[in-house]
């Protein structure tokens, strides 16, 4: 009980705040026993008897994410790990450890064909995706002054997502098509004579069609690092006068670097493991690493298939690890 | 060098939608001192500030800096620099870098710029700290380089947004006294913000009281302080009784009304003690007079401990004709 005793407050110095003044005639209170003060302090509780340990609630508040990410996705990527290794023929699968699916894939022309033509789309997609998104989010964020405004416009934005990728997918055909809406257009309004034959079956097809799918990945991320910039420092950079641009270049951009970070996983890890647009949309003409492996994965050639998925997630790995190493996403996270 | 940095507003006025946050505002500001706008929250005073830091557009009327009508120049071209009420320095700049912004958006040359932030950081004080973050700096220190930010402009005008707000009361009294020296050896004028009467008491040239978007009183604290046109006035700057009697309202200051047990010669008004406080050098006893006015006597500690009262006893609060100070009605 010793701790009591040094809380009270220390003596009055002679001639110090409140010697001599009217309130202090009154005599302070007499000292509480120390036998009553636990007492006093806190109420007693009644049948509290199990207190698990910091430690025990720590892990019991992080196992539901943890078990869901080990049984749906440690578990099948150490599945495919191990099968990626294995022998095949056309009736089976063998358990071996053979190098053979790796060298096959890593030799094959075909690989790097397609490696190449789905980096050119996450290349493509990013860049538009994020002059897109970064606009899109500076608009809502600093242009639009009423909370209720930007709410509704961030519905607008979100409502879209109601439907299924496939079928915002397979929306464009009619539009996008050679009798449709859009050529219809443009021949009604005299601006060409023939239909435009590029818009469909086209890599310009699938780059729209991401562009779509994927520019809210952009805005959602960089929105959120763009609200927490104090207006008061735009202001401040336009008091030392700095022009739009050099405010956007040195105080708004560096300040959204995670926003940017993140949107720009987001969209390259999308655009990487896609399968259904470059199918549709291509028209046969462009193949992605995915539509690769679902030939395997038909052909019933596991293995090959397992190999295949394993250098995917490698690659994008490297290339996610590359962007973290630009930003820290982590350190900005916890801020 | 005085005209430069004397500012003239004219009947500016600033709507926002339906409402008026400044409206006819009035004021010359001379050159070279300092000037406090007081007001409660919502009076218009940092709007006005903004105006007169081109961060926000004038809705009417012109504001004149040096003689030169700037209501329609960005900030960067009146010769003013804001002190922001956040300090809003760049978080992810460097306290050099962040004194330096606005050298490099001059296209200042690294080592130049760097050279010249750094006797800005001396002149407060703040030149080991040029590598450090704001998120690494208190409150006064991130002030501090907040403020050589807006001087290495070298501006004919500074402009404060409320700036000893964030600050405990001890740095408080200290950074007061060293905003008014920076003015007096910069030879520049000064406009700060503030809902403290103390404060702009404490350090104005030219003390100006808003209210409702409209200047109730400008003049020296003085002035103003035994001269209050006003109920509103007299009362936010405190220290003063206002109370109503057959000439109409007056004000007479706490410091000059006296206690007493029973009514004697001269004005008085009596009632019963509402509450004591002991503020050190002086004894504020609070009364709550027969009318259901609420008054206070500001009494020398010796005095109140000669014949002290205590809350509930009756008492007069009694004070001299010459004290009494007549208010316009309002």
């Amino acid at each position: 009980m010793n701790w009591i005793a040094k809380r009270s407050p220390p003596p009055l110095a002679a001639g110090g705040w409140g010697e001599g003044a009217a309130q202090t005639r009154v005599a302070p209170p007499p000292p509480i026993p120390p036998d009553q003060v636990r007492s006093r302090l806190l109420p007693r509780r009644e049948g509290v008897s199990f207190r698990p340990s910091p430690w025990l609630i720590s892990w019991f508040q992080l196992s539901p994410l943890s078990l869901v990410l080990l049984v749906l996705f440690a578990l099948p990527t150490m599945l495919f790990l191990v099968v990626s290794f294995f022998d095949y023929d056309r009736v089976g699968i063998y358990p071996a450890f053979l190098l053979d699916n790796y060298r096959e894939l890593l030799t094959t022309p075909t690989t790097l064909r397609v490696y190449i033509s789905s980096l050119k789309f996450a290349v493509v997609v990013w860049a538009i995706t994020l002059f897109l998104g970064f606009n899109i989010a500076w608009f809502l964020i600093f242009h639009i002054r009423s909370a209720t405004t930007r709410t509704v416009l961030f519905l607008l934005c979100a409502i879209p997502f109601w439907t299924s990728g496939i079928i915002r997918t397979i929306a464009w055909i009619p539009f996008l098509g050679r009798n449709g809406a859009f050529n219809t257009i443009l021949q009604s309004l005299d601006i060409t004579s023939q239909p435009l034959t590029f818009l469909l079956f086209s890599d310009f097809a699938v780059v729209v069609t991401y562009v779509h799918l994927f520019t809210l990945l952009m805005v959602g991320p960089i929105a959120n690092s763009m609200a927490k910039i104090d207006p008061a420092l735009l202001e401040a950079a336009r008091d030392a006068g700095a022009s739009r641009w050099r405010t956007m270049v040195d105080v708004v951009i560096p300040l959204s670097k995670t926003g940017i970070a993140l949107g720009s996983i987001l969209v390259f890890t999308q655009v990487m493991g896609d399968y259904f647009v470059v199918k549709q949309m291509s028209g046969g003409q462009s193949a992605s690493i995915v539509s690769m492996l679902s030939t395997e994965i038909q052909a019933m050639q596991y293995p090959p298939a397992s190999a295949n998925a394993m250098v995917l997630v490698v690659f994008v790995a490297i290339m996610v690890g590359c962007m973290m190493r630009i930003v820290d996403v982590r350190k900005e996270l916890v801020k | 060098m005085d005209a430069r940095s004397e500012i003239e507003l004219v009947a500016v006025s600033k709507r926002f939608g339906a409402t008026m946050a400044v409206s006819g505002v009035s004021l010359r500001i001379p050159g070279a001192s300092y000037c406090c706008l007081l007001g409660p929250s919502g009076c218009g005073k940092t709007t006005t500030l903004r105006m007169i830091a081109g961060h926000e557009a004038a809705t009417d009327g012109d504001i004149l800096i040096g003689g030169q009508n700037v209501t329609l120049l960005p900030p960067i071209r009146r010769g003013t620099a804001m002190m922001f009420q956040s300090y809003a320095l760049f978080p992810h700049l460097n306290c050099l870098d962040n004194v330096a912004f606005s050298l490099k958006m001059r296209g200042v040359r690294k080592a130049e710029r760097h050279a010249s932030a750094r006797e800005y950081l001396a002149l407060v004080h703040m030149e080991q700290y040029g590598e450090r973050l704001p998120s690494q700096l208190s409150g006064g220190q991130q002030q501090r380089v907040a403020l050589a930010r807006a001087l290495i402009t070298r501006p004919r005008v500074l402009l404060l947004d409320e700036p000893l707000s964030a600050l405990d009361p001890f740095l408080r009294t200290r950074v007061r006294e060293e905003l008014k020296r920076l003015q007096r050896e910069l030879g520049i004028t000064f406009i700060h913000v503030t809902h403290s009467q103390d404060e702009a008491m404490a350090m104005a040239d030219l003390m100006v009281v808003m209210e409702e978007g409209e200047i109730r009183q400008s003049g020296p604290p003085r002035d103003i302080f035994e001269r209050p046109t006003n109920a509103f006035i007299a009362r936010f700057i405190g220290g003063h009784n206002v109370l109503p009697t057959e000439r109409g309202l007056i004000a007479i200051r706490a410091d000059r009304c006296r206690l007493a047990g029973a009514p004697g010669a001269g004005p008085c008004v009596s009632g019963h003690i509402a509450a004591v406080e002991y503020q050190g050098a002086m004894v504020r006893v609070a009364l709550a007079t027969d009318a259901g006015e609420e008054a206070s006597a500001l009494l020398p500690d010796n005095d109140f401990y000669a014949h002290p009262v205590s809350p509930g006893d009756a008492a007069t609060l009694m004070w001299s004709e010459r004290d009494a100070h007549v208010l316009a009605d309002a």
